[in-house]
């Protein structure tokens, strides 16, 4: 983005500040905010956007995305993924370090971030935890910190043995970077294709017991309160895991959790007619585990929502169900999925701060990591960054999976007409999304 | 019943012509419901007459074709659906897949476009991924998928072989023609399905059969090979086999599925028998018209003793013989409806 940015005039939205929703414009020039007013003047040559009716917030920051790239640019490539983000009101994105070669070294991660560099939202890299994501030894964490990495997860699969991740939690705590686990012991989960219980058992599938997530979630609470070291826990899927979390943040322990879209608006049942497309890992659950997570996020237990954006092309899910891979698409439909699951428990106001200042803060890019003029997830204010996502709450619009900016078609919500729409997305002050339209 | 008395029968029951109509697919038990079910007995039993001829064949799906795939080897059942094909004149395409395009990589999607795209009419599914049937049902465009079995899913024509089998056996006890009983007889027969139903496609569809017709539904086998929840089944758990033996109408043993790892559910092979094995000390337990079943292939020594195994009571071979039967009803009612009978009427007595 070598061009300067324009002046952009955000006009007649509400926007979500740190004292509530108040009727404002939002100028934006050179990149920054400049101006949050009631009736601000439009400089001349600006671009003005509409916002009347709509939530003006910060852009949106996603924890968990997968863009398959280097390894698998048949489902996403770092630039599809950062379109479909951009779509969704992200401005920055974590990609996940499983892909083929993993991010398990220096030269992978910077090949990455230097993909990430021109795109129409910021490309953030987690790194592996251990070489190869075998879990084993340990990756080299110090050299990737250097490169500004703050996440290390071996996504995809859990650390297997206590000991390693004890190491690892040892070792990172002299870095001040955080380790996040993808919860699953792959004994307990061997085999599974879905939540092991009512559906499993009437469908003939093979199930993953809740307890493969939640033994795993105990015994890494233990080595927190072991090594003192930080931890966050990826997309959270049950009731007995919110309760295990709930308890150690009573106790202080330094840990923070994310849930999905798809595990707060569907359960188990979709899985009844055998579309692979429902096929995800962890697996969606009971209805009693999606009450339980929203209460949580609602309360504090769980921090921030994150995608899992998993793109899997077309032939990879026309498999039987028990041989696709796992994985749905969420970018472009995070923040409508979110606001749905969550009605009348949580406004969609604190609906986007879950998506924005929360998360920003875990992936160490928040006003607290970083300058204003550079932070992600708010809060807007003068001087802020100009990374803007203008929702329209009314909007209603129908999913179609071959009209998606990512290169795979794997979404859960193919044909869900869903309510409330991303209209305009800012990223550094450039317009990338205008009227749900990419601009380039 | 003499063939002369079933020809009579025949003529005051003059028709074979679908009165309940199937389909498009049979994925599932539940596809059917008690009326379909009831139907599929119904014109089976007509069929099971037509097997008594001489020359045991109508010409009732000429111009068919019907393809068996089977992704999981099974001699008995795609025997069983290839000889009810050719006995209703259907031309039979049996594709060896196992040794065929999909060893290149083909996908299942692929595959079955290809040979749909050949004019086929009826796909013969077994599969080892539970629900592709399903899947493949969603992919066809005209023809009718017939599940033959998919992972530990359903095994429709199971089921319905061994409610035709045990109807079959009330009406010889009662002295009445089996299709004088209509579905009635399975009203509160106490039917026990023992062993591995974790695992078992056969107990899944036999579940939704024996309640769907009103049977009481008893679960009897080692608790880690029951399924991870029973929520929404009609059935009860007997924790002990011996205690519901008695007063037991039917007994469908299951097989020991040791080749997909049951055998780690159990502590030992010895144990299982010894729990939930009808051996020669338990066969004593059922009364004296209680009918044995199993889906065969029946591991003697682990799931039945082989003595047992050889009695009366056991009606395994007969399963084996009504599976045609059974298999050429589903086929006539996915298939037949608009050729209705012309050939059977013309051969009737």
């Amino acid at each position: 983005m070598a061009e300067a940015a324009p002046t952009v005039v955000v006009r007649g939205g509400s926007v979500v500040g740190a004292s509530g929703t108040t009727r404002a414009d939002v100028v934006v020039a050179d990149g920054v905010i400049v101006a949050i007013d009631e009736d601000a003047d439009v400089p001349a040559g600006a671009v003005v956007l509409d916002a009347a009716g709509c939530l003006v917030g910060p852009g949106l920051v996603d924890l968990h995305t997968h863009l398959r790239q280097p390894g698998a640019e048949e489902a996403e490539t770092v630039g599809s993924g950062a379109r479909a983000a951009a779509l969704g009101g992200f401005t920055a994105v974590v990609a996940m370090p499983n892909t083929d070669p993993p991010i398990d070294s220096a030269a992978v991660a910077e090949e990455v971030l230097a993909l990430g560099r021109e795109q129409p939202c910021e490309v953030l890299v987690a790194g592996a935890i251990t070489l190869g994501r075998r879990g084993e030894e340990l990756a080299p964490l110090r050299e990737l910190a250097a490169l500004g990495i703050h996440l290390f997860t071996d996504d995809g699969t859990g650390v297997q043995s206590g000991a390693v991740m004890r190491r690892a939690l040892e070792y990172a705590r002299g870095l001040g970077v955080t380790l996040a686990e993808h919860c699953e012991d792959a004994q307990l989960a061997a085999g599974g294709a879905m939540h092991d219980g009512e559906w499993s058992s009437r469908l003939g599938l093979p199930g993953i017991p809740a307890a493969a997530e939640e033994a795993m979630l105990a015994r890494d609470l233990a080595l927190v309160r072991q090594t003192g070291a930080p931890m966050h826990f990826l997309h959270l899927s049950t009731a007995g895991s919110v309760a295990l979390l709930a308890a150690a943040k009573a106790e202080g322990l330094p840990v923070t959790a994310e849930v999905t879209p798809h595990h707060l608006a569907l359960t188990h049942a979709a899985v009844c007619g055998y579309d692979p497309t429902f096929k995800v890992n962890p697996p969606l659950r009971r209805a009693e585990d999606t009450r339980a997570l929203a209460a949580a996020l609602a309360d504090g237990t769980i921090d921030a929502i994150a995608t899992d954006h998993a793109p899997h092309p077309p032939e990879a899910k026309d498999l039987p169900f028990d041989q696709a891979p796992p994985g749905m698409l969420g970018l472009e439909t995070a923040l409508s999925v979110s606001i749905g699951a969550l009605e009348g428990v949580l406004a969609p106001e604190a609906v986007l701060a879950r998506l924005t200042s929360a998360p920003a803060a875990i992936a160490g890019v928040s006003s607290a990591h970083r300058p204003a003029a550079l932070a992600q997830g708010g809060p807007l204010v003068v001087g802020a960054a100009g990374h803007l996502c203008v929702f329209d709450p009314a909007a209603t619009y129908t999913v179609d999976a071959h009209r998606q900016a990512s290169r795979s078609r794997n979404t859960p919500f193919a044909g869900t007409t869903l309510r409330g729409r991303v209209r305009h997305t800012l990223y550094r002050g450039f317009p990338v999304v205008i009227d749900a339209e990419l601009q380039r | 019943m003499s063939v002369t008395e079933q020809a009579d029968q025949a003529e005051t029951e003059p028709t074979i012509a679908p009165r309940t109509t199937i389909g498009p697919h049979l994925l599932s038990v539940a596809d059917l419901g008690a009326d379909g079910i009831a139907e599929v007995l119904r014109v089976a039993e007509a069929f099971a007459e037509v097997e008594r001829r001489s020359i045991p064949k109508v010409p009732t799906l000429r111009g068919k074709v019907v393809a068996t795939l089977f992704f999981e080897e099974s001699t008995r059942t795609r025997l069983s659906f290839e000889t009810a094909a050719k006995r209703l004149s259907a031309d039979v395409l049996s594709l060896a897949v196992a040794s065929s395009a999909v060893k290149k990589g083909e996908s299942l999607r692929d595959t079955v476009e290809t040979i749909e795209a050949m004019g086929i009419d009826a796909v013969v599914l077994r599969h080892a991924s539970s629900g592709a049937p399903e899947q493949v049902a969603r992919w066809v465009e005209r023809a009718h998928v017939v599940n033959a079995g998919d992972g530990w899913h359903e095994h429709p024509t199971q089921a319905l072989v061994d409610c035709f089998t045990v109807r079959q056996v009330l009406a010889e006890g009662a002295g009445v023609a089996p299709s004088s009983l209509g579905v009635s007889c399975f009203e509160g027969l106490r039917v026990v399905i023992v062993g591995d139903v974790r695992h078992s496609r056969v107990a899944r569809s036999e579940v939704l059969a024996y309640a769907a017709l009103g049977a009481e539904v008893i679960l009897a086998g080692p608790s880690s090979l029951m399924p991870a929840s029973l929520e929404g089944w009609p059935v009860t758990v007997a924790d002990d086999l011996d205690e519901v033996l008695p007063s037991a109408d039917v007994v469908s043993l299951l097989r020991l599925q040791a080749e997909r790892g049951s055998g780690a559910f159990v502590p030992s092979l010895r144990e299982y028998t010894a729990g939930w094995g009808l051996t020669g000390d338990r066969v004593g337990r059922l009364g004296q018209h209680a009918i044995v079943t199993h889906p065969g292939p029946m591991v003697r020594g682990v799931e039945i003793a082989s003595d047992v195994a050889d009695l009366p009571a056991v009606v395994v071979t007969r399963q084996v013989t009504n599976g045609v039967a059974v298999r050429m009803a589903v086929l006539f009612l996915l298939l037949g409806a608009d050729s209705a009978l012309e050939g059977l009427g013309s051969t009737r007595g």
